[in-house]
C-alpha cells in the first residue's frame, strides 16, 4: 500500500464500507481493489471485524422488562380509556 | 399519524436492540431497564406524532439517546468525556492482520470471533468516550446510515463521519490491548 490509489482506497475505507459513497467513488474503490491483494485484504479484514463487533454486541431483553413494558403500556391504554 | 393502538406490535421486535444499546450507554443493566422502559412509555405517548412509512427504529432511538442525555447522564453528573488519543489508520489490521496467514484457510472473521469473547467487545465498546461509543455503536452494531445518526444524535453528518473515524480507531486499540493482556498475541 504504497502509491497514491491506495492512499486514496485506505482514506475512503469508512465511507466505502458505511456504503456512503457515489457510486463513482465506490466504483472507483471497487476497481482498485480489485486490482490491488494488500488493500483488498485490510478492507476484508475492516469488513470482517465489523460484522464481529455487531455479533459480539447484541442482547436479550429480559422477560421480567418485556412484561413490565407490556404492563406500562396497557396502564396507559386504560388510562386514556378512563379519559 | 401514527395509530396508537398499533404501538406495542410495530415497536417491540426492537426492544432487543434498544436495550443492548441502552446496556452500552448506561453501563449497568438496572439503568438500562429503566432507560428501555421510559423510552416504549414516551414513544408510546407521543406516537400520534410518529409519521407513518417513516424509519420507527430510528425514532425509537432518538427518544432512546434523548431519554439517556437528558436524565441518566445528567444523574450521574458525570463530565462530559472527550479524551481519545489519535490512532493510526488499521490499526488491529497492521497487529492481527499477520493470525490470518498463519491459520490457512480461516478467515479474518473466524479469528477475530475466537480471538475475543462478548464480554471483551462490549467492554471495549463501553469504555470508549461517550460521544465516539454512541456514533460507533449506531453505526457498526445497529447499521444505521451517516444521516440517520445525525439526526438521531442531532449533530451535523461531518461529525458523526469525525466521530466514527476515531471512535473506529480507538475501538481497535482497545480490543489489541485485550489481546495483549491475555497473552494471546506476542
Amino acid at each position: 500500500m504504497a502509491d497514491g490509489n491506495c492512499d486514496d482506497a485506505l482514506h475512503e475505507l469508512y465511507g466505502y464500507l458505511d456504503g456512503e459513497l457515489t457510486p463513482e467513488r465506490r466504483h472507483n474503490i471497487q476497481h482498485h481493489l480489485d486490482d490491488c491483494p494488500p488493500c483488498y485484504e485490510a478492507f476484508d479484514f475492516e469488513a470482517e471485524l465489523r460484522i464481529v463487533i455487531a455479533r459480539k454486541c447484541t442482547e436479550t431483553v429480559p422477560d421480567a422488562l418485556k412484561r413490565r413494558i407490556a404492563d406500562a403500556l396497557a396502564n396507559e391504554t386504560g388510562k386514556a380509556d378512563k379519559a | 399519524m401514527a395509530d396508537q393502538a398499533k404501538f406495542a406490535e410495530e415497536a417491540t421486535p426492537f426492544m432487543d436492540s434498544l436495550y443492548a444499546a441502552a446496556m452500552r450507554m448506561t453501563r449497568n443493566p438496572s439503568d438500562a431497564e429503566d432507560l428501555v422502559q421510559e423510552t416504549y412509555l414516551k414513544a408510546y405517548r407521543g406516537f400520534g406524532g410518529f409519521e407513518e412509512g417513516t424509519n420507527l427504529k430510528a425514532w425509537l432511538y432518538r427518544i432512546l439517546t434523548n431519554t439517556f442525555i437528558n436524565t441518566y447522564r445528567a444523574k450521574k453528573r458525570r463530565p462530559m468525556e472527550s479524551e481519545l488519543d489519535e490512532v493510526e489508520d488499521l490499526y488491529l489490521y497492521r497487529r492481527l492482520g499477520g493470525l490470518e496467514a498463519a491459520a490457512a484457510g480461516r478467515s479474518a472473521e473466524d479469528e477475530l470471533l475466537d480471538i475475543y469473547t462478548d464480554d471483551e467487545v462490549k467492554r471495549a465498546l463501553e469504555e470508549l468516550p461517550e460521544q465516539f461509543r454512541m456514533a460507533v455503536m449506531l453505526a457498526d452494531v445497529e447499521g444505521f446510515s451517516y444521516k440517520e445518526i445525525a439526526e438521531i444524535l442531532d449533530i451535523p453528518i461531518g461529525t458523526v463521519m469525525s466521530r466514527l473515524h476515531r471512535g473506529r480507531k480507538g475501538l481497535q486499540k482497545k480490543l489489541w490491548e485485550y489481546a495483549v493482556a491475555r497473552g494471546l498475541v506476542a
